[in-house]
């Protein structure tokens, strides 16, 4: 069995406050900020693991982005992941979510067969939750997104989906793409000496002479998006202070509930 | 000279570092409080490989140094001592393996102990024997299959917990210190049990157990370095275990300050952050300055022990000054924490509690200043 693991590499959101979004070509500012794995892709990265422990699995893990995004890869290298690859290359630049999942769904024809490709259900920089459903339809194989619980039994998988309101049981076929949330597993670390054996490893590059991808396809001419405008939102408005006695109060407050139908839900 | 890490140190550091703040530290409060063996840190360590720094590769270690030992055992003193103490003890059953085991006894007792599947504990410390370790009273007697021990040990840190005892006795109570013979003691094996588990002021999860030797029969194969090297064995045991407990008290004074430096600039009297007080700015300078005069020893200590070169003095001179920089810093923290400092809700009040141990174990501060006179009066 083959998985293929789409990880991000993304500012840490521990250091958020200093993130800062450059006004001219509303990007982020990467500069003096940490990076890390986006979390949700290392509960993929951990998803795989559990699966090669279990059913001899081999586990190739795969990032587009900046040459730093290598830290990423090597990280997931010493938590145990077969190989890595970094997709990279000035011309992916200005990728938007269709660009990037036809980018790397691209990269994973060339990897060969698979079974399973697993990502985080959206990164927390970008919050878009497309890439992973844009490879799926790139390659044209079924997809489950927000999954928290999986079982993998001959050649399907019976995966649970956490949707707003309630819980979907699905089963497809493999192969397949999932996007798993937070609770799916709880991440490990690496050991010590897969951290040092990691930082031994070379790890490839493709860039667009290996991938050979047409220019109209990649980076900002082959992203249909454009950000007009990114902003920090202002302050949220003040909120209102009910005066009276405490059954005054209690009145306001049902009368205000009714009004919004706040209790739609419970119905 | 040269004071910069590794590339190698800084990325083992930076897993530590996060592991520490984030899975350690947030327990601490919860271990002291339940006294219980904190089973599930010692568990974590091990999957991180931790207990195998100073092991050789081909014992399953990772074959690094005792600086990057000293440097991960401060990370995980520093989120909680208890948890830097047991490991810190387990590094006083490798090192004499290490050091004066037979090939066969390390191939049989290091991999296990690399990986963390196996604790180690060492065992001098009887009720009449401690700073005196020639009067140590547990017998050693010659038999046709080996040797059978008989006796007491108090205070074993690690005691139960772990699997693999380093027992000092004698074998000729006559020679006193050179009667003394080390032998590794398996738990489970016939005679040996556990007695009463010794009730701390603090570093209540800490293992400290007595440990009973009824006829129990030892292999000739575990002695560790021949008859009569127990003593030079124990020596130089302690005075490597001596970086280890100094590292463990600069642990909790690097906690205790920075608690009472972020304390100090939030805290406000008389319209103003109490930081702003010289008579506070005085202390927390101190503080910083002891704290890292403590770091600078043991980092040396450390280093020469590496290099193969004397360390005894300075690892002495390192526990002594780390040892009470910890007892001063965490009192002086309780202080600058003022009567929120003294209550149970902050884990000041804890520190300082620890922090004592740090000046009775592993040779006192009176025996390390006899140790540092000793060493110093002997150079010219």
């Amino acid at each position: 069995m083959r998985i293929v693991v789409c990880i991000k590499q993304v500012p840490d959101t521990e250091e958020l406050t200093k993130v800062k979004v450059n006004p001219v070509d509303n990007t982020i500012v990467r500069e003096g900020i940490k990076n890390i794995i986006n979390p949700f892709d290392e509960n993929a990265l951990e998803e795989a693991l559990r699966i090669k422990e279990k059913n001899a699995a081999s586990v190739t893990c795969i990032s587009m982005g900046p040459p730093q995004a290598e830290d990423a890869l090597r990280k997931a290298l010493s938590m145990g992941v077969d190989e890595a690859i970094l997709i990279s290359d000035t011309c992916f630049a200005g990728s938007d979510t269709w660009a990037t999942s036809y980018i790397l769904s691209e990269a994973i024809k060339r990897l060969g067969d698979f079974d399973l490709i697993i990502a985080g259900k959206q990164a927390i920089d970008g919050d878009t939750a497309q890439v992973g459903p844009g490879i799926a339809e790139h390659l044209g194989i079924p997809q489950l997104t927000y999954v928290r619980k999986i079982e993998i039994k001959n050649g399907m998988i019976r995966a649970e989906r956490a949707l707003e309101d309630y819980f979907e049981v699905v089963e497809i076929k493999l192969p397949a793409l999932i996007t798993v949330t937070k609770e799916i597993n709880e991440p490990r670390y690496p050991s010590l000496r897969n951290l040092l054996k990691a930082k031994k490893i070379k790890i490839p590059l493709w860039d667009n002479r290996f991938l050979n991808l047409a220019q109209d396809k990649i980076g900002l001419d082959g992203s249909p998006t454009r950000v007009i405008r990114t902003f920090t939102p202002g302050l949220p408005k003040k909120g209102e202070i009910i005066q009276g006695d405490i059954k005054e109060k209690a009145d306001k407050i049902i009368e205000e509930i009714k009004k919004r139908n706040l209790l739609r839900w419970l119905q | 000279m040269d004071f910069d890490l590794t590339e190698e140190q800084k990325m083992i550091l930076e897993l530590v570092d996060e592991v520490s703040e984030k899975e350690i530290e947030p327990l601490a409060d919860e271990v002291a409080e339940k006294g219980e063996f904190p089973r599930g840190n010692i568990e974590r360590l091990a999957s991180l490989d931790l207990f195998g720094i100073t092991i050789p590769k081909k014992y399953a270690g990772l074959e690094m140094d005792y600086l990057t030992w000293a440097l991960v055992a401060e990370r995980i003193s520093r989120a909680c001592a208890t948890t830097g103490l047991i490991f810190g003890a387990n590094l006083l059953c490798t090192f004499p393996l290490l050091n004066f085991g037979s090939e066969e006894q390390k191939s049989t007792f290091l991999p296990p102990l690399a990986k963390g599947t196996s604790l180690g504990a060492f065992a001098l410390t009887e009720p009449e024997a401690g700073s005196d370790a020639g009067n140590v009273q547990t017998s050693a007697k010659k038999d046709a299959d080996g040797y059978i021990l008989n006796g007491n040990k108090i205070f074993i840190t690690n005691g139960e917990v772990a699997d693999i005892y380093i027992i000092i006795a004698n074998l000729d109570r006559k020679r006193g210190a050179r009667g003394l013979a080390a032998f590794i003691l398996k738990k489970g094996t016939t005679g040996f049990s556990f007695g009463q588990h010794f009730r701390k002021m603090g570093l209540e999860a800490l293992p400290n157990v007595e440990l009973i030797l009824k006829d129990c029969p030892v292999p000739e194969n575990n002695l560790i370095g021949g008859e009569k090297k127990g003593f030079k064995i124990a020596m130089e045991t302690f005075a490597a275990g001596r970086i280890g407990v100094g590292i463990g008290a600069l642990g909790i004074a690097e906690a205790a300050f920075k608690k009472a430096r972020d304390y100090s600039k939030e805290r406000v009297q008389f319209g103003r952050t109490i930081s702003s007080f010289q008579a506070v700015q005085h202390i927390l300078a101190d503080m910083a300055t002891k704290i890292e005069a403590s770091r600078q020893f043991l980092y040396k200590a450390a280093w020469l022990l590496d290099k193969g070169m004397p360390f005894e003095k300075y690892a002495s001179m390192g526990k002594l000054y780390a040892s009470e920089t910890a007892m001063w810093v965490t009192t002086k923290a309780v202080q600058i924490l003022g009567g929120y400092g003294y209550m149970k809700d902050y884990p000041v009040e804890r520190y300082m509690r620890e922090a004592k141990l740090f000046e009775i174990i592993e040779g006192t501060s009176e025996i390390q200043r006899g140790i540092i006179a000793n060493l110093i009066l002997k150079e010219t």
